[in-house]
C-alpha cells in the first residue's frame, strides 16, 4: 500500500461514487468508508516509512514513482514523501474524517457536498506528495475552487461576498506562486538548456542571487496569502466565518497548511540565499501577524469571527519559524501546522455543533452550556486549552519549540520578535478563557438552551479522533520530532549552504 | 493536373462538393423535412472532418500559390471540427429555420475563405480567401431575418470588416512597392527594414488586429455577437479567430523576422491592451453573448502571448489553446443557445436558480466558465499555463505577472456565472430544457475534451509533431 497515487486515486474515486448514489444513507455512507481508507493508506504509508527509515534507508524521499507527463516542457508527474509531507498527509485524513462526521446532516444538496469536499481533498493530498513544481502547481488550484462553491452554496452570513473574495485573494496568491515558478523553471539547466520543474534537481542547481532576490517573494508571498500571511490575511476571517463547519474545519486545518507547506519546500528549501536576505522581512510580517491576531481576536464577538482571527495569529508561529531559519524553530513551525491544524477542526467542528444547536454564535447570547450538553461543553474547553498552549496538548509543543528556536538568532530584531510572540500567547489565554467561561460555564442564559441534546456518535466520533491526535503530540512529542527531524536537517543544511556561498 | 491536385486540395474539394450538394438539394427541392436534412449535412461534415485525417501529403500548386503541409492539414481538421460541433448545437435552432440550406451553404462557403486563407503562398490568394471568409459571414450574422438587432450587427460588421481589409491592402500594396513581391516564400528575404515596410506591418498587423478582435480594433465585436443568432456567434468567436491565428503563425510571425524587436514591442502593447479592456468590460456584462464576446477578446491576447515568443513552443501552445478554447467555448455556447431558443433569455441574471431545474445542463456550463478561466483539473488551465510559460521564455516577467493577474480578474467574472448558477435564488427560474440529441451529443464531446484534453499529453505532442518542419 505504499504506492503514493493512491492518496489522490482514493479520494477521487469516493468522490465520483458519491455521484452514483440514490439516497442520503449511502452518500455517507460512501464518503464514510471512502475516507476510512485514506487513513488506512496513510497510516500504512507511515509505518512502512517508519520501517524503510528503520532499515537504513537514507535518501531523501522515499516511495518516489514518476512518469513523464509533459516532455516537451520536461513536466512530470513525479511524487514522493519524506516526513514534514507524512505528517502532512497524515493530518489531512484525519481531519477528512472528522469533517465528514461533523456533516453527517447535511439536508442541502448533501451529493454535491461531499463531493466537494472529497474533491477538496484530493486537491491537499496532491500538493502534500508532488515532488515536481507544476503537479504541485495544479493540485494547489484544484483545491480552490471547491473551497469558493461550499462557502457560496452552503454557507451562512454574507457569504458570496465571503467565497468571491476567498476565491479571488487565493487565486490571486497563486498568480504569483505561478510566475515564481515559472521563474525558477527558466533559471535551472540540467543540460542541454534544457530546464526543470523537479524539487530535488532544482534544490542541487546554483540559482544566481538576483534571480532569487525575484522569486524568493513571489514565491512567499503568493504561498503566504494561502497560510494567511499579513497583509494578505483579509480572506481568512471572512471565509472562515461563513463557511459551513466541515468547510471551515478543512480549510483551517488543511488548506492553510498548503500555503505553509509551500512556503517551507518550495520558497525556503529552493531560494536559501534569498531566504536570509528577507528573513527579516518574514519575521517582521509573522509578527505583527501574531500580534494583530490576537488584539483582534479580543474584540470579537462571534465565535467563529474569534477562531478565525485567532488562526490568523496562530499561522503567524508558523511563517515565524520558518522566517527564523533554524533548524528547531523550522521543526516548531512543521509541529505547529500540524498542531494548529488537528486544533482548529476541532474548535471549528465544536463552535459548528454548538451553533447547530444554539442557533446562535454570539458569545453574549451563550452560556452555562457545560450543565446541558457536557461533551460538547468539554470538547470546546479542550480545544481553548490547546489554542491557549497548555502542556500535555499539541500548541504547547508546537510553540514552545518554536520560541525554543527563535531564541537561537541572536539579532535585536529576532529577539524582539520571539518576545513579543511569547507575550502574545497571554491574550490567547485572555480571550479563550473569556469565552470558555462565558459561554460554557457561567448560569444558562436561555431556556431554549435546557432542551439541548448532546453530541451524536458521528459528532462524539469525530471529536474523539481529533482529541487523541492532539493528545498523541501533546504527550509524546519525540516520534513526531523524529519523524521530521532528519528532513528539516536537510532544509537546513541547504539553507547554510547559502550562507557558506555568501 | 494530376492526381496529385486533388490529394493536395482535398479539404477545399470535399467541401466545395457538399456546398454544391447542398444547393442542389436546395434547387431540387427533394428533401423537405428540417430534422432529415440536418442528420444528413451533419454526417456529411462528420465524412468531411474524417477525410481531414487521412492522406495529408506536403507540397504546392499553381506554382507556389497554394501549398499545403502536416500543420496546415492539422489546422484545417481543427476548423473542420469545430464547425461540426457548432453544427450539432445549431441543430434546436435550425429545425424550425426556413433557410436551414442557405444557413449551411453560407457557413460553409466561409470555411472555404479559410481554407484558402491558410493556405494561400501569396497575398493574393490570402486575400482571396479573406474575402470569401468575411461577405457570407456577415449574411449569417443576419440570419435572425426579423431581428432588427441581427441587420444591424451584420451592418457594423461589413462596414468595419470592409475597412479593415481596405487597411490591409494598403499595407500590403505597400509591400509590395518596397519588394515586388507577394510571395510568402520570397518576402522575408527581400524585407530589409525600412521604414515603409514598418508602416505595412503596422497596416497589416491592424487588420488581422481587426479579425482576431484585438484591442483597440475589437470594437465591433460586443455589438455584432450579441446582434447574432447564438449560432453563428459561436462560429464567429471560435472559428474565425482560429483562422485568424494559423494565419498569424504561418504567414505573419515569419514574414517580419527583421523587424523582431518592433516585432514584440507591437505585441507586446497590444495584449497588455487587449486582455485588461476585455477584461474591465466584461466585468460589466449582462448579456450572456456580450460577456463571451469581451471574454473571448481578452483569451485573444494570452493567445498573443503564446505567439510572441516566437518559438515552437509558442506555436504549439497557442494551436493546443485554441483547441481547448474551442471545447470550453462551445461548452458554454450550446447552453446558452438551448436557452436562447427554447426560451429567449440571454442574460446572466436569468441564470440564477438554473442548478435546481438544469443541473446537467449547469455543470457544462460551469466547467467551460472553469476552463476558460484556467482552473484545473480542466484542459484550460493547461492551455493558458502553456502559453504563459512560453510567453515567459522571453524573460519578460512584468509580462507575465501581468498575465497571470490578469486571470485573477477574469475569474472573478467567470464566478459570477457560477455564482448565478449555483448560489443565487430565483422565483422563475428558467424552465427544465430538453436538448435533442446532436446537441447534447456535441455538449458531450466539448465535455470530454474539456476533462480528457489536459490530463493526456498525447494532443500536445501530436501538434508538435505536426509543426516540426
Amino acid at each position: 500500500m505504499t504506492n503514493l497515487s493512491l492518496l489522490i486515486l482514493l479520494p477521487l474515486l469516493t468522490a465520483l461514487a458519491v455521484l452514483f448514489c440514490r439516497d442520503n444513507k449511502q452518500i455517507r455512507l460512501t464518503a464514510l468508508v471512502g475516507s476510512l481508507f485514506q487513513l488506512i493508506v496513510s497510516s500504512s504509508i507511515l509505518f512502512s516509512y517508519f520501517g524503510e527509515r528503520a532499515a537504513g534507508n537514507n535518501s531523501q524521499m522515499l516511495f518516489e514513482a514518476r512518469y513523464t507527463w509533459y516532455e516537451a516542457f520536461n513536466i512530470e508527474y513525479y511524487v514522493g514523501i519524506d516526513g514534514i509531507s507524512i505528517a502532512m498527509i497524515m493530518l489531512t485524513s484525519i481531519i477528512v474524517i472528522a469533517g465528514i462526521l461533523i456533516s453527517w446532516n447535511v439536508e442541502k444538496l448533501p451529493k454535491e457536498f461531499f463531493f466537494l469536499l472529497l474533491l477538496l481533498s484530493v486537491g491537499a493530498y496532491g500538493f502534500f506528495i508532488s515532488l515536481d513544481l507544476f503537479t504541485l502547481f495544479f493540485f494547489l488550484e484544484f483545491a480552490v475552487i471547491p473551497k469558493f462553491l461550499l462557502i457560496g452554496i452552503w454557507g451562512s452570513g454574507k457569504k458570496e461576498y465571503s467565497s468571491m473574495k476567498l476565491a479571488l485573494m487565493l487565486m490571486g496568491g497563486s498568480a504569483l506562486v505561478l510566475v515564481g515558478i515559472l521563474a525558477t523553471y527558466f533559471n535551472t539547466d540540467i543540460g542541454n538548456s534544457i530546464h526543470t520543474f523537479d524539487i530535488l534537481k532544482i534544490s542541487q542547481q546554483h540559482i544566481s542571487i538576483e534571480a532569487q532576490r525575484i522569486i524568493f517573494p513571489l514565491l512567499f508571498i503568493g504561498f503566504g496569502v494561502f497560510t494567511a500571511l499579513f497583509p494578505f490575511h483579509t480572506w481568512a476571517p471572512d471565509g472562515h466565518s461563513s463557511a459551513p463547519t466541515a468547510a471551515s474545519m478543512f480549510l483551517a486545518g488543511i488548506s492553510m497548511k498548503l500555503g505553509g507547506y509551500g512556503c517551507l519546500r518550495v520558497a525556503t528549501y529552493l531560494m536559501p540565499e534569498a531566504a536570509h536576505e528577507y528573513s527579516w522581512l518574514i519575521v517582521l510580517l509573522a509578527t505583527i501577524a501574531i500580534i494583530y491576531g490576537s488584539f483582534a481576536t479580543l474584540m470579537q464577538k462571534d465565535l467563529k469571527y474569534m477562531n478565525a482571527y485567532s488562526s490568523v495569529s496562530h499561522c503567524g508561529f508558523v511563517l515565524l519559524g520558518i522566517g527564523m531559519l533554524t533548524k528547531t524553530a523550522i521543526t516548531g513551525a512543521v509541529i505547529q501546522m500540524v498542531s494548529h491544524g488537528l486544533m482548529t477542526a476541532l474548535f471549528f467542528g465544536a463552535i459548528g455543533m454548538i451553533y447547530e444547536r444554539a442557533h446562535t454564535r454570539q458569545i453574549d447570547q451563550l452560556g452555562g452550556l457545560l450543565k446541558v450538553i457536557p461533551f460538547l461543553g468539554v470538547v470546546y474547553v479542550i480545544a481553548g486549552l490547546c489554542s491557549l498552549g497548555l502542556p500535555g496538548l499539541s500548541g504547547f509543543v508546537a510553540e514552545m519549540t518554536v520560541f525554543v528556536g527563535s531564541w537561537q538568532r541572536p539579532e535585536l530584531l529576532n529577539r524582539v520578535a520571539t518576545i513579543l510572540a511569547c507575550a502574545s500567547i497571554v491574550v490567547t489565554a485572555v480571550y479563550i478563557l473569556r469565552a470558555a467561561g462565558k459561554t460554557v460555564m457561567g448560569p444558562i442564559t436561555n431556556e431554549h438552551f435546557l432542551h439541548l441534546k448532546d453530541a451524536a456518535w458521528n459528532e462524539k466520533f469525530a471529536s474523539i479522533l481529533l482529541i487523541v491526535a492532539i493528545l498523541a503530540i501533546g504527550i509524546t512529542p519525540f516520534w513526531f520530532i523524529d519523524l521530521i527531524s532528519a528532513d528539516t536537517q536537510i532544509i537546513i543544511e541547504n539553507l547554510t549552504r547559502g550562507i557558506v556561498s555568501k | 493536373m494530376n492526381t496529385d491536385f486533388f490529394i493536395l486540395m482535398k479539404s477545399e474539394l470535399s467541401l466545395l462538393f457538399i456546398i454544391f450538394l447542398l444547393l442542389f438539394i436546395k434547387v431540387w427541392g427533394g428533401i423537405k423535412n428540417n430534422t432529415t436534412l440536418l442528420h444528413f449535412t451533419n454526417v456529411l461534415l462528420l465524412i468531411n472532418l474524417v477525410l481531414g485525417f487521412f492522406w495529408n501529403v506536403k507540397g504546392e500548386l499553381f506554382s507556389g500559390m497554394y501549398f499545403t503541409n502536416d500543420a496546415i492539414s492539422l489546422e484545417k481538421s481543427i476548423l473542420n471540427f469545430g464547425t461540426l460541433i457548432i453544427s450539432l448545437q445549431a441543430f434546436d435552432w435550425l429545425k424550425t429555420h426556413k433557410h436551414l440550406l442557405e444557413f449551411y451553404i453560407l457557413l460553409l462557403n466561409t470555411l472555404l475563405g479559410m481554407f484558402f486563407m491558410i493556405s494561400g503562398g501569396n497575398f493574393l490568394i490570402f486575400y482571396l480567401g479573406l474575402e470569401l471568409a468575411s461577405i457570407p459571414l456577415a449574411s449569417l450574422v443576419n440570419f435572425d431575418l426579423e431581428k432588427r438587432k441581427s441587420s444591424e450587427a451584420a451592418m457594423k460588421l461589413i462596414l468595419s470588416s470592409a475597412f479593415a481589409s481596405g487597411i490591409m491592402l494598403f499595407g500590403i500594396s505597400m509591400l509590395y512597392g518596397t519588394t515586388g513581391s507577394v510571395a510568402f516564400a520570397e518576402l522575408p528575404k527581400l524585407i530589409s527594414g525600412g521604414s515603409l515596410q514598418m508602416l505595412s506591418l503596422i497596416f497589416i498587423f491592424s487588420g488581422f488586429a481587426f479579425k482576431l478582435s484585438a484591442a483597440p480594433f475589437h470594437f465591433w465585436t460586443a455589438d455584432v455577437y450579441e446582434g447574432a443568432p447564438v449560432s453563428v456567434t459561436s462560429f464567429l468567436s471560435v472559428i474565425s479567430k482560429a483562422a485568424t491565428v494559423f494565419v498569424f503563425i504561418s504567414v505573419l510571425s515569419p514574414l517580419f523576422i527583421n523587424f523582431q524587436n518592433s516585432w514584440y514591442l507591437i505585441l507586446f502593447l497590444t495584449i497588455v491592451l487587449t486582455i485588461t479592456l476585455g477584461n474591465l468590460f466584461a466585468m460589466r456584462q449582462n448579456n450572456f453573448k456580450r460577456f463571451l464576446a469581451f471574454s473571448s477578446i481578452a483569451q485573444v491576447g494570452y493567445i498573443l502571448l503564446g505567439l510572441s515568443s516566437g518559438t515552437t513552443m509558442g506555436t504549439t501552445a497557442s494551436i493546443y489553446f485554441l483547441i481547448v478554447y474551442i471545447f470550453s467555448n462551445l461548452g458554454a455556447f450550446g447552453v446558452v443557445a438551448l436557452v436562447s431558443s427554447e426560451t429567449g433569455k440571454e442574460n446572466i441574471t436569468d441564470y440564477k436558480g438554473f442548478y435546481k431545474t438544469n443541473p446537467v445542463y449547469s455543470w457544462v456550463i460551469v466547467l467551460s466558465m472553469f476552463s476558460l478561466a484556467g482552473i484545473p483539473p480542466t484542459a484550460g488551465f493547461f492551455g493558458k499555463m502553456f502559453l504563459i510559460t512560453s510567453g515567459a521564455s522571453k524573460g519578460n516577467y512584468i509580462l507575465i505577472v501581468f498575465a497571470a493577474l490578469n486571470m485573477v480578474v477574469s475569474l472573478y467574472y467567470y464566478l459570477r456565472v457560477v455564482k448565478a448558477i449555483f448560489i443565487e435564488e430565483n422565483e422563475t427560474p428558467i424552465t427544465k430544457l430538453v436538448g435533442s440529441v446532436p446537441l447534447k451529443l456535441g455538449l458531450i464531446i466539448c465535455v470530454i475534451g474539456i476533462i480528457i484534453t489536459g490530463f493526456t499529453s498525447g494532443l500536445y505532442q501530436y501538434i508538435m509533431a505536426c509543426f516540426k518542419f
